[in-house]
């Protein structure tokens, strides 16, 4: 049988079906951005931005940014009605303190223990640059994970151990990829929401690591 | 009587010596005390540690400052950005030494400095390269890294409007790390737009109180410009 992958914006709308109403939410900079554009009109999700912003809006028209208005790519954005501006640390306070219900993060790899690779990749040469990746990690209710599920050489992300540098030692909960929904749960990773036409043998076959089938009833 | 209005910026920053660890406001382009660093490098003293949440960007800040040659410790949490070549140059040729510190604790172990902590466990970084040849232990059943204060000679900070106390108010999200940095140094230097009278800050909303603030230098309010 054969399937298509979902784009970088098909995952994003996944993502952002799943996250309640009233979430406090942390979208991490690159691919997990893209679920600010899908986030349901009928719900009150509140983004944060971690140099200093609750209640972020989308980008502002041309012309109208305001280049102290920028969320963590630094990129220009805008803020809600009832939204608030604070400092570095109470920003941090929210992230490391648990106040985030939940945080949208890439990745290079994830580990079958929820361990979270991605802020280096490790190579010679590279600067190293971290941000508030591990401060996320560890710090919010819930990590989510979007990625591609396959390397550009058709590697599993999700591996028995993670070989790039670590970010935070079994954080992650959930795995959004372009090919399914992983959950981490304490029987082990349990793949859902495969796309249209990918049997789960074919999933289990690219994976490297043992997944188990959700119970499609529940799912 | 007090007054904490400087001249000038040059003034304000007349005796920071060599060899000294300076906290530099900002995020991206946001809250960069941009006049205070080109005081800075005018004035000429060398062989600085930088203490910024960036590595420099473009040919301004301290991204000219590390051109000028005069950082040889940057510590930050994110050095790598497409226009931090003067960094990314300096680092490859050995030129300048990088401590690179998890932005939430970069932040707090500034914190701790201005609160007189001796030290702190946090479960970030735990088990990653970051925390390697850091003491570590088991709080609640999850591991903490034990982080040391980081502490100023002097702090550059940019603010809207301050007042001749020194009580501060920032603009937006360029307020990010000043609070925290001005408690953090023994000398606080904070660049503002518009020095108004004691009392035209609303008290219930001033965010720095002057306490901690050394010297505040008015600068004229130059064009925005992107990031």
């Amino acid at each position: 049988m054969s399937y298509a992958k979902l784009s970088r914006d098909q995952i994003a709308q996944r993502i952002a079906r799943d996250i309640p109403d009233g979430a406090y939410v942390n979208l991490g900079i690159g691919m997990p951005t893209l679920v600010a554009n899908h986030l349901p009109k009928d719900r009150e999700i509140i983004l944060h931005s971690e140099n200093g912003i609750l209640g972020m809006g989308p980008a502002p028209a041309k012309g109208a940014e305001d280049w102290d208005v920028i969320n963590a790519g630094k990129e220009p954005v805008t803020l809600l009605t009832g939204g608030a501006y604070f400092h570095h640390t109470d920003s941090f306070a929210m992230m490391r303190g648990g106040r985030l219900d939940i945080a949208v993060l890439g990745a290079f790899q994830v580990s079958v223990s929820g361990d979270l690779a991605n802020w280096h990749t490790g190579e010679k040469g590279a600067i190293p640059a971290v941000g508030g990746a591990m401060d996320l990690a560890v710090g919010a209710k819930n990590v989510w994970v979007m990625m591609e599920h396959l390397t550009k050489t058709g590697e599993s992300k999700i591996v028995p151990k993670c070989t790039y540098p670590l970010t935070g030692l079994g954080v992650v909960k959930r795995i959004y990829t372009d090919l399914a929904v992983i959950d981490l749960t304490p029987r082990g990773l349990v793949a859902r929401d495969l796309v249209s036409g990918l049997a789960f043998d074919e999933l289990q076959r690219l994976s490297g690591v043992t997944l188990l089938p959700a119970d499609k009833k529940a799912a | 009587m007090i007054d904490k209005i400087a001249a000038s910026a040059e003034a304000a920053l007349a005796d920071v010596k060599d060899g000294a660890t300076i906290l530099v406001g900002g995020f991206g382009g946001s809250g960069v005390p941009e006049e205070l660093i080109d005081a800075l490098i005018a004035q000429g003293a060398r062989d600085l540690t930088i203490v910024n949440n960036n590595a420099g960007n473009g040919e301004v800040g301290i991204a000219a400052l590390l051109k000028a040659g005069r950082v040889r410790k940057i510590v930050c949490s994110y050095p790598r950005q497409v226009d931090s070549h003067h960094f990314q140059a300096l680092y490859r040729a050995r030129k300048v030494e990088l401590e690179l510190v998890p932005q939430g604790t970069l932040s707090e172990r500034m914190r701790a400095a201005g609160a007189g902590i001796g030290a702190f466990y946090t479960p970030t970084g735990y088990g990653t390269d970051l925390a390697k040849g850091k003491e570590t232990r088991m709080i609640g059943r999850r591991g903490h890294v034990l982080e040391y204060p980081i502490r100023g000679d002097v702090a550059l900070v940019k603010a809207e409007r301050g007042d001749r106390w020194g009580n501060l108010v920032y603009r937006k999200s360029a307020r990010n790390f000043g609070p925290t940095m001005a408690m953090a140094a023994a000398c606080t230097i904070a660049q503002v737009y518009d020095v108004v009278p004691l009392g035209a800050l609303d008290p219930e909303s001033i965010v720095t109180p002057g306490i901690f603030v050394t010297r505040v230098v008015k600068v004229p309010r130059a064009q925005r410009k992107a990031a």
